[in-house]
């Protein structure tokens, strides 16, 4: 970000949330210039020093975007400046015609085509939620529409959650996916030729009204200035100015970058909003080069790496599917077909799944026997942290195993903690006794005398854990990069490591099956599990070894585990390599070679990208799909944005950062056809995740609700919208409980947009910072910002306490009266507008009541994700 | 990997504009010498190990200093590149998650239906814990749906928690997860 000519902050505090990272866009702002500017409905320290605040209510922000998006195509600049039309027609999919089959939300008042009732989803798991659901197909390429494949592979993991459906369409796919005959693997080569698919039709002219330009510029044609100001309450000037900026600092030597945080994904469209930013981007030539992207600003120190080493149900190893009882993965052949995108590097996937199953299972792991691949578990459809919660509150659920989180103050939190009060067993690991290792004896309900601890037939452990410096592993950032940390000390009394917990537990559990033969069984017992601890101090305690486990996540060869494999370059699809990550696959290329454990800088004044600081995947690559950062013919696009280029006497890609791209792959080289993998795709196509080797403006397959970024309003929000007929997203999730209400549109009880946030001297839910003495001095209590307009109609003076009340519960705050909040005019209505930060609980040295207790069971129909960043309240005097 | 406190000094004097305080000496103010004594000072006797904050996912990097086994002081690495040195509020107080006289170090258990906790051996708990997951694991299991799909787990175990720990901890744990058959395994990322 420091590179950039602008950079536009939006559903991020950063300057509070990510400070020190805050410290590169201030400095392109103050060494070169760069504008800084905020979209929140807050004006908060990062719009202090901003160069424009555009103040947009909460949830508003696809319709502040498409704004954008239709000003470019619509300005001079975009339509004569070479860059932009050479960028659009080489590097996305612009120019690909779509099947006549689509209809636009613009045709269709505010849905897409292919909206049916859900009826998807297991008896045995009825969890899944949705409240309807899209058949795809009319979304397609013309030429390549959904074949048996498309929309499985469509909704992968890689665009985000799995797609739970056993509708007629699933069904129907299924069964064409049985006709078709798949040579067996290993090796799967024939296997994925049979995947292949016809090329795509394409206008580069961009004129045929079915290409994706033209299909975008209609979709955004009413998301005009006027109605911008109407939906979100910026100001048109504002916003114009805001439009005109980002226009202005984009192109060959220019390049705008944007950074995000959870009040873009916190939403029942927060995909989609990412999505709109990505389009946008993309339109402007803004990905794969220095000072550009979308920027996700996550919150915790490893979440990238625990997304990348998935502690999430939906995905295996490196952003592959986890097998499903909903598609077709009946055996390790039908997952390979389903999963395998034929052309770009996906093709490679029979390689990362072999090595995969091959660190799970061993020597047991063999040809004849599919990897082990019926051993591994399928999924029967949402198990995310909502679904799970409904599942547990409707008795499904019996044990939990919890290590640093903290339910008990999560979404709806009463409805997370009744839910938990009907486990049999659950254990709390963690650094401090919080909320949720005492929700038992301590809740609001307990203390109210509503629930009695001996009614409670939970059985409950708590066992403390070490703190950082105490323990060997790594942090994946939010830039993909690796870091290993160093013991430093030892752990006080019993306090124990994560790992040390789980390698424990498993080793017991090894002895307690040892003697089974039942098949069901059979995996568990052939599960790897050697990290016994090279030194003798640790294994006495013992501790796992952090450096055995990385070696596992790296990768070896299996007839020499001795040897690493240096990267994912190096994996078979035939059992003689072993590798759980394949995205991580060269952090430990060998065993005297931790990468993550570098820390050598670059040079001051040296261009470059520190690759000798830790290790980022994949292969050490900084700035991801930076074969874009050259022009097709693969010069740099301007001599200010050099990174990555061809160099024609080496042949090959050079810069500062590796290459994202195969190192010898010339510019001028021609799509082979009837090839896979990276042959099918021509020199000029940076983005090689993608089937077609473009970046996506319009997404054809992968999501659930829609190829383009629609504007909707929030499952709770007191505006109509203002675009469409359809009020909120068609194919929402929504956990249908007594505990679980929802404010209906017009509902006067509940007049206030209400916003949740964080700030820069607490943590989460609080258990890592309201237990810290010189944190809480700092930041003692729970508040509720409200501007001086709403302050005085309701009588409320500062500091007076507020009960801020939804259909779910009623809790108490000191009032923060502030011009930081404004009230929103949204067409020609005032709407008043309210934030609270959530860290509080009741245990810890500063206590407060629980926001999260405002907020309901609603999802993202993509990911799961609840809808915390916009609902509505009402406030009153307490 | 260790780094001696000489070799730190070496290298944060190599580093030189990677420090804290060098915007003073941009301005013609030549500080080195000063801060390395001051370096020296603070951290006389004691062992440097580098370390991350485990807060916010911008990845600072920071040193740990120990004196005889006992951690004395915890501050921002001046070679890193991201944070040089700096460090926010919530990363300044990375010293008070280790030091910190609320810290719990005792194993607790609670019986069902009791109204306290009790102090429990660490080793009878593991035990009684791996004793439990298999319990519910035997008793929920499902090999084969009713339409005959092969697919070996069990809805029933729930496991929640990795976005604020290692690599290392998320690896073995999902792979003990899955290995067992429990599909339901989630952390922060997803809400």
């Amino acid at each position: 970000m420091a590179d950039s000519d602008c950079i536009v902050i939006m559903g991020s505090n950063m300057a509070e949330n990510h400070p020190v990272a805050f410290r590169w866009p201030m400095q392109a702002k103050v060494e070169h210039g760069a504008k800084i500017i905020h979209v929140d409905p807050r004006f908060t320290r990062t719009s202090a020093v901003a160069d424009i605040y555009a103040p947009v209510r909460a949830g508003s922000d696809i319709a502040f975007l498409g704004g954008v998006i239709n000003y470019v195509i619509n300005s001079e600049r975009w339509n004569k400046d070479p860059f932009f039309k050479t960028w659009v027609v080489n590097y996305t999919n612009a120019a690909t015609i779509i099947t006549e089959d689509f209809k636009d939300t613009e045709d269709l008042d505010g849905v897409f085509s292919g909206l049916m009732e859900y009826k998807g989803g297991l008896p045995e798991w009825p969890f899944n939620a949705f409240v309807g659901e899209y058949k795809p197909d009319s979304w397609q390429y013309a030429r390549t529409k959904v074949g048996a494949t498309g929309e499985m592979a469509a909704s992968t993991a890689r665009a985000g959650e799995t797609r739970v459906t056993t509708g007629p369409a699933a069904s129907k796919a299924a069964a064409a996916q049985g006709e078709r005959k798949t040579p067996p693997g290993p090796p799967y080569d024939k296997l994925v030729a049979a995947l292949l698919k016809p090329p795509v039709e394409r206008d580069e002219t961009l004129q045929n009204p079915r290409t994706v330009f033209q299909i975008v510029k209609r979709h955004y044609s009413r998301y005009t200035p006027e109605m911008v100001e109407r939906a979100t309450g910026c100001p048109k000037e504002t916003f114009l100015k805001v439009a005109e900026t980002i226009l202005a600092n984009s192109g060959a030597d220019k390049t705008t970058s944007f950074a995000y945080a959870v009040a873009w994904t916190q939403h029942t469209y927060g995909v989609q909003m990412i999505g709109a930013c990505a389009l946008l981007q993309l339109l402007l030539g803004n990905v794969g080069r220095p000072g550009a992207g979308v920027m996700a600003l996550r919150g915790h120190a490893s979440i990238q790496g625990s997304t990348d080493i998935p502690t999430l149900y939906h995905s295996i190893q490196g952003y592959m599917s986890a097998p499903s009882a909903l598609k077709k993965h009946d055996t390790l052949d039908d997952f390979i077909a389903a999963e395998t995108l034929p052309t770009g590097w996906w093709a490679n996937l029979p390689k990362y799944m072999v090595s995969y199953l091959k660190s799970m299972y061993g020597d047991a792991a063999t040809k004849e026997n599919q990897f082990g691949y019926d051993w591994h578990p399928k999924i029967l459809g949402d198990h995310s942290h909502l679904a799970m919660f409904a599942a547990m509150n409707a008795g499904k659920v019996k044990g939990m195993l919890c290590i640093g989180q903290n339910p008990a103050t999560s979404l709806n939190a009463r409805l997370e903690r009744a839910a938990m009060r009907k486990l049999e067993w659950l254990v709390v690991k963690d650094n401090w006794i919080h909320e949720t290792a005492n929700f038992w004896k301590t809740a609001p309900e307990i203390k109210s005398g509503e629930v009695k601890p001996q009614d409670i037939k939970t059985e409950v452990f708590f066992l403390p854990a070490t703190q950082v410096a105490e323990v060997d592993g790594t942090f994946t950032n939010t830039q993909r990069l690796l870091q290993f940390h160093h013991k430093a000390a030892e752990p006080p009394g019993d306090c124990r490591s994560d790992p040390w917990f789980t390698y424990q537990l498993g080793k017991r559990l090894k002895k307690l099956y040892a003697n089974s033969t039942l098949p069901r069984d059979e995996g568990f017992k052939n599960l790897v599990w050697d990290y016994e601890h090279e030194s003798e101090h640790e294994r006495k305690i013992g501790e796992p070894s952090a450096l055995k486990i990385l070696k596992e996540i790296n990768g070896f060869y299996t007839d020499d585990p001795n040897r690493h494999v240096a990267g994912f370059a190096e994996l078979k699809d035939d059992g003689s390599t072993t590798c759980a990550s394949w995205i991580y696959s060269g952090v430990y290329p060998a065993p005297d070679k931790n990468l993550a454990a570098r820390r050598t800088p670059d040079p001051p004044g040296q261009p470059g990208a520190h690759l000798n600081w830790g290790w980022a995947w994949p292969s050490n690559r900084r700035i991801m799909y930076n074969r874009a950062s050259a022009d097709p013919q693969g010069r740099p696009w301007s001599e200010k944005k050099k990174w990555v280029w061809w160099d024609e006497e080496k042949k090959r890609w050079v810069g500062y950062d590796v290459p994202d791209y195969p190192a010898t792959k010339p510019p001028t080289d021609k799509a082979k056809p009837g090839a896979t993998g990276m042959d099918a795709l021509p020199g000029t196509a940076p983005f090689i995740m993608r089937p077609d080797g473009v970046g996506w403006l319009y997404v054809p397959a992968g999501l659930v609700d829609g190829p383009l970024p629609t504007h909707y309003e929030p499952v709770e929000s007191p505006v109509k919208n203002p675009l469409y007929k359809q009020q909120t997203s068609p194919v929402l999730k929504y956990w249908k409980d007594p505990s679980n209400p929802i404010a209906q549109l017009g509902d006067q009880k509940y007049p206030y947009i209400i916003t949740t946030y964080r700030l820069t001297e607490h943590y989460l839910a609080g258990a890592m910072s309201r237990w810290n003495p010189w944190l809480t001095e700092l930041q003692p209590e729970l508040f509720i910002e409200m501007s001086p307009e709403l302050a005085q109609e309701k009588g409320i003076k500062n500091l007076d306490w507020v009960r801020v009340t939804t259909p779910r519960a009623q809790i108490r705050a000191k009032a923060l009266v502030t011009r930081r909040m404004r009230p929103f005019v949204i067409d020609g209505k005032t709407f008043h507008h309210v934030g609270m930060p959530w860290h509080w609980g009741w245990e810890g040295i500063s206590t407060g009541d629980v926001v999260n207790e405002l907020t309901s069971l609603v999802g993202d129909p993509n990911v799961s994700i609840h809808e915390g960043k916009a609902f509505i309240c009402n406030v009153e005097k307490a | 990997m260790q780094v001696s406190r000489r070799d730190f000094l070496r290298i944060s004097v190599a580093a030189g504009t990677g420090t804290a305080l060098s915007g003073l000496i941009g301005s013609g103010v030549n500080l080195g010498p000063a801060v390395a004594r001051a370096q020296e000072l603070r951290i006389k006797g004691a062992k440097t190990t580098p370390s991350i904050c485990p807060y916010c996912s911008v990845g600072c990097a920071t040193l740990v200093h120990t004196v005889d086994g006992k951690i004395v002081n915890i501050e921002g690495d001046p070679r890193s590149p991201h944070n040089e040195g700096t460090l926010c509020p919530k990363g300044a107080a990375i010293f008070q998650l280790h030091v910190n006289p609320n810290r719990p170090t005792q194993v607790l258990h609670r019986a069902p239906g009791a109204t306290e906790w009790e102090v429990w051996d660490l080793e009878r708990a593991m035990d009684r814990i791996a004793e439990l997951v298999k319990k519910t694991r035997d008793e929920t299991f499902i090999e084969k749906l009713p339409n005959g799909k092969l697919v070996n787990m069990t809805p029933a175990i729930f496991s929640l928690g990795g976005a604020t720990l290692e690599i290392e901890f998320n690896h073995i744990h999902q792979k003990l997860m899955r290995g067992l058959g429990i599909v339901a395994i989630e952390n922060q990322a997803r809400i």
